[in-house]
């Protein structure tokens, strides 16, 4: 079950470009390939943390800026030989807005 | 059932030539005998020809072990290193070895090798003399020359001249003093050997030929060289390397019939039958052996032999000699010159690109090749020669290679299609083109690798490799020259993408990916940045930079650190600064909560750990005081490192900070394939390091020595030098001259030092120095480039907000 977050608009995002958004769940990278379809990641790469936002965006995949692994932007999997995993989120695209799907937080009462 | 007892086959000398027959015959009699070797070095067996790559740094000891002692083992054979034999007992067959060890034997197998031949020099003993002979005197080599010492080598031959260039190779200064008038005279003609000299000059060696060596000098150690003729040589390090001799003692000791080597028959069995010997240790008719090629035929003819076969017999092939001295190319066989009236000599010379080809033809057939700065066509011709085919209507045409001669042009293409399956293509291995074939059908072989195991071809010496990579690309269809491929989105090289580019006037990414077949769309994280790079050096002014296209430190025009924290590092001209400008960077760093500011290895100030979404502030800040980007993240100039010069220093020549700062006005802000840095001495002691930088300017009381291609990286490399000129402009016009020929032509991610190697500092003198016009257009061009990227990236991002979205959060999300 996700909440639905809007988080700005398509034309924030350069094709083949990034940009972050703070969330609970840490800083996530929102990513624009050149056919204009977002994806959304937890910004830190499974080998050392490197900010994937930072990355060079090509097809689907993005190369990290540290140390070079190849994330897939559908999947958040790293390309073999290299092995690990980020979180993807889903995001949505409606005409022109972003949407960024966060999971429902369920608020607990509080003695 | 009897099963036959298995004879006992003892193995004396763990070299090439005896491990090459222990392989021939387990490849032929796998269970025939019980296999026992004794070897005086403590190592496994390795390759001894290899020595001269692991002196220059382009090899590791680990990469030129042939049989890891893991291969013994899995042969059943008991190896003895570091445990020479000391005696030989042919009576009662058994040998000694220095433990006391003593094995008995069926058959033994001498392949003791050579040792170095020492002149009668007084001063040999000293301390800080060494052969060129095996890994301990690489390795006391490699000591001298870490201690940053001189060095001198005697022998100007194929041994000599490598471990000089290795020794140069690790930065220590050397000379080579050599008997005869010319170098290598042995496998070159004068015309060849005068060139080579040249070259190796150009590269930094010093020679002292027609040099006869008369005493090391040196009090407690060896401290240099006095020749006949009075000269002096000062040196640390004195390198013996005028040849070989077989090592014969154990042989001589035992009684078998000597020569100057142990001598053998056809069957490579010495006097007494129940010994045979191979390798740099025996005569053949006369003849002893240096040379892999004639080693791995004995090994063959002594295994067969060893193995049951009795018809087995040797007889010396043609040989051919190249030399492994990176970007020096040189390929001699046979004659080196005409004899008589029926000789007849064929030479091609081509002064300016330092290519010089001789071929001896006798009775319409090639009985000799001297090459030297082409060696395409060695093989071919070699093929010839040992084939001693009728040359007949070929005759005209042979000079200009096997691509003009049998294709009426087209290049010097490698054209192994056209090659016979005879053809030999590995000359240490004696491995024909027909026998690679076989092995990559047969087996099923895909990689280099696979083929040099199965069929030895290119595991020596490596000379053939390009050669059996296409062999291999030709049999399986595969592209086995990808690695020099851009990347995996095009087959194309980068210096192939560059032509294309001018060529076909490709002017955007897109259009250049449609135009040369790219297979995805937007490239990869490799192709991009060098296209961007290449089409921004093509059309400056008119290409739009693509930051997309771009590494993360040259998009944000600061470095990324470990911790996803970014560095600010202001450019400080000539490394100079004014106490405001200190006071600026210092009140950055209270301002920004930078807890550490570091002086840089190129002398300038970096304030670390900031924020990516402070960084415009902190450029603000700085700008304010004057300070601009000091470019410390791109593939582009850096720093130009200076010392005080003349204006304060009592040794200063020239003024080298002004022209430190003048040179650095004049670079700033260009892109190039890889970083780029400068230095400016002002006298030759050097306090600037600028023999180690992309490029160096050395002061001296007559003017500006320009020195380039040096690297203080992993690899360190001294500079060539380049020109002594007069005058400041000068310096600035040929340092242009080259950064924009760098620019033009190097690869992208090739530093100078790797480009220089590859083209030679010969061809770029030629560029620079010798064509006046060439280099005054180039600094032109350099000039128009420069005009359109003179802007600091801080302020337009500062102030001018650009690519203000790469410093702001999209949006904040709450809980």
């Amino acid at each position: 079950m996700s909440d639905w977050t809007s988080i700005g608009t398509l034309d924030d995002i350069p094709p083949l470009g990034a940009r972050t958004v703070e969330t609970p769940l840490g800083q996530v990278a929102v990513f624009r390939t050149a056919d204009d379809v977002v994806f959304a990641l937890i910004n830190k790469c499974p080998h050392r943390g490197g900010p994937l936002s930072e990355g060079i965006v090509s097809g689907r995949v993005v190369a990290c800026p540290l140390h070079n692994w190849v994330i897939d932007l559908t999947t958040g999997v790293a390309k073999a030989p290299d092995q690990g995993c980020t979180t993807n989120l889903p995001v949505r695209l409606d005409g022109g807005r972003l949407w960024l799907g966060l999971p429902a937080v369920r608020k607990v009462a509080n003695g | 059932m009897n099963a036959m007892p298995r004879q006992r086959l003892v193995v004396i000398g763990n070299g090439m030539a005896g491990m090459r027959t222990v392989e021939e015959l387990l490849a032929r009699a796998p269970v025939r005998y019980d296999i026992t070797v004794f070897g005086a070095e403590p190592h496994p067996n390795y390759n001894r020809i290899m020595l001269s790559s692991v002196l220059a740094g382009e090899k590791s000891v680990a990469d030129i072990v042939i049989n890891p002692r893991d291969w013994y083992a899995a042969n059943g054979i008991t190896l003895h290193t570091g445990d020479p034999v000391v005696a030989i007992d042919p009576a009662a067959r058994t040998v000694t070895a220095a433990s006391g060890r003593r094995v008995a034997y069926d058959r033994l197998l001498l392949s003791t090798g050579s040792k170095p031949l020492m002149p009668p020099l007084p001063g040999l003993d000293l301390p800080g003399v060494v052969a060129f002979r095996d890994i301990a005197d690489v390795d006391a080599m490699l000591e001298a020359a870490a201690a940053g010492q001189r060095a001198v080598v005697i022998g100007g031959g194929l041994l000599g001249l490598e471990a000089a260039w290795g020794l140069k190779r690790r930065g220590m200064p050397v000379a080579v003093v050599h008997l005869m008038p010319t170098l290598m005279e042995r496998q070159l003609d004068l015309e060849a050997g005068h060139l080579l000299q040249k070259d190796l000059t150009e590269r930094g060696l010093h020679f002292f030929t027609s040099g006869q060596s008369e005493e090391i000098i040196g009090n407690g150690r060896a401290e240099g060289l006095r020749l006949a003729d009075g000269r002096e040589v000062p040196a640390d390090l004195v390198v013996v390397a005028i040849g070989i001799r077989p090592n014969i003692d154990l042989a001589k000791a035992a009684g078998l019939s000597i020569n100057r080597g142990i001598e053998v028959g056809d069957d490579m069995v010495t006097s007494d039958p129940h010994i045979s010997a191979v390798g740099e240790c025996v005569e053949h008719n006369g003849q002893v052996f240096g040379l892999v090629a004639p080693l791995w035929e004995q090994a063959k003819v002594c295994a067969a032999r060893l193995a049951g076969d009795v018809t087995a017999s040797y007889a010396t092939p043609a040989l051919s000699t190249r030399l492994k001295i990176t970007g020096i190319d040189v390929f001699s066989a046979g004659q080196l010159a005409a004899t008589d009236e029926a000789d007849s000599e064929i030479v091609f010379r081509d002064a300016s690109r330092g290519i010089y080809k001789k071929l001896v033809v006798r009775d319409d057939r090639l009985v000799g090749a001297v090459l030297y700065g082409d060696v395409a066509d060695g093989g071919w011709y070699f093929d010839m020669l040992r084939q001693g085919k009728a040359l007949g209507e070929l005759r005209d045409r042979l000079i200009f290679g096997q691509a003009f001669a049998c294709h009426g042009g087209g290049g010097a293409v490698l054209d192994v299609a056209a090659m016979d399956d005879t053809a030999q293509v590995c000359g240490c291995n004696g491995v024909s083109k027909g026998a690679i074939t076989a092995a990559i059908t047969a087996k099923g072989l895909t990689s280099l690798d696979e083929v040099r195991a199965h069929t030895k071809a290119s595991a020596s010496c490596g000379q053939c490799t390009a050669t059996v990579q296409a062999i291999l690309t030709h049999v399986t269809g595969a592209d086995a020259s990808a690695p020099e491929a851009m990347c995996k989105c095009t087959e194309l090289g980068h210096d192939a993408v560059r032509r294309a580019i001018i060529a076909q006037s490709l002017k955007t990414q897109d259009e250049l990916r449609r135009a040369l077949g790219w297979n995805s769309p937007d490239g990869c994280a490799k192709c991009r940045p060098a296209l961007n790079y290449y089409l921004l050096c093509a059309w400056p002014g008119e290409y739009q930079d693509d930051p997309r296209s771009r590494f993360v430190n040259e998009r944000v025009h600061a470095n990324i650190q470990k911790d996803g924290t970014y560095s600010v590092i202001p450019r400080l001209w000539g490394g100079i600064a004014t106490p405001a400008e200190l006071r600026a960077v210092a009140d950055a760093a209270d301002k920004f909560g930078v807890s550490e500011i570091k002086l840089t290895g190129g002398q300038r100030v970096g304030l670390y750990g900031l924020r990516k979404d402070q960084l415009p502030a902190v450029w603000d800040d700085l700008n304010k005081a004057g300070l601009v980007s000091g470019h410390a993240y791109s593939k582009g100039l850096r720093t130009v490192k200076t010392c005080v010069g003349s204006e304060w220093c009592r040794f200063g020549t020239q003024d080298s900070t002004g022209l430190g700062i003048r040179l650095e006005r004049l670079m700033w802000g260009s892109w190039t394939p890889h970083k780029f840095k400068l230095a400016v001495s002002g006298c030759p002691r050097n306090c600037a390091e600028a023999t180690i930088k992309d490029v160096g300017v050395v002061c001296v009381e007559a003017g500006y020595d320009i020195v380039v291609g040096g690297n203080g990286g992993i690899e360190v490399r001294v500079t060539d030098p380049l020109v002594r000129v007069a005058t400041e402009d000068e310096v600035l016009e040929y340092c242009g001259a080259f950064l924009q020929l760098y620019r033009e032509e190097a690869r992208y991610l090739d530093r100078t030092a790797p480009w220089v190697e590859r083209v030679g500092i010969a061809y770029i003198k030629g560029r620079i120095v010798d064509d006046a016009a060439g280099r005054r257009a180039l600094h032109a061009r350099f000039l128009q480039s420069q005009s359109f990227v003179q802007s600091d990236p801080w302020a337009e991002r500062a102030q001018g907000g650009v690519e203000a979205h790469e410093f702001k959060t999209l949006a904040v999300v709450e809980n």
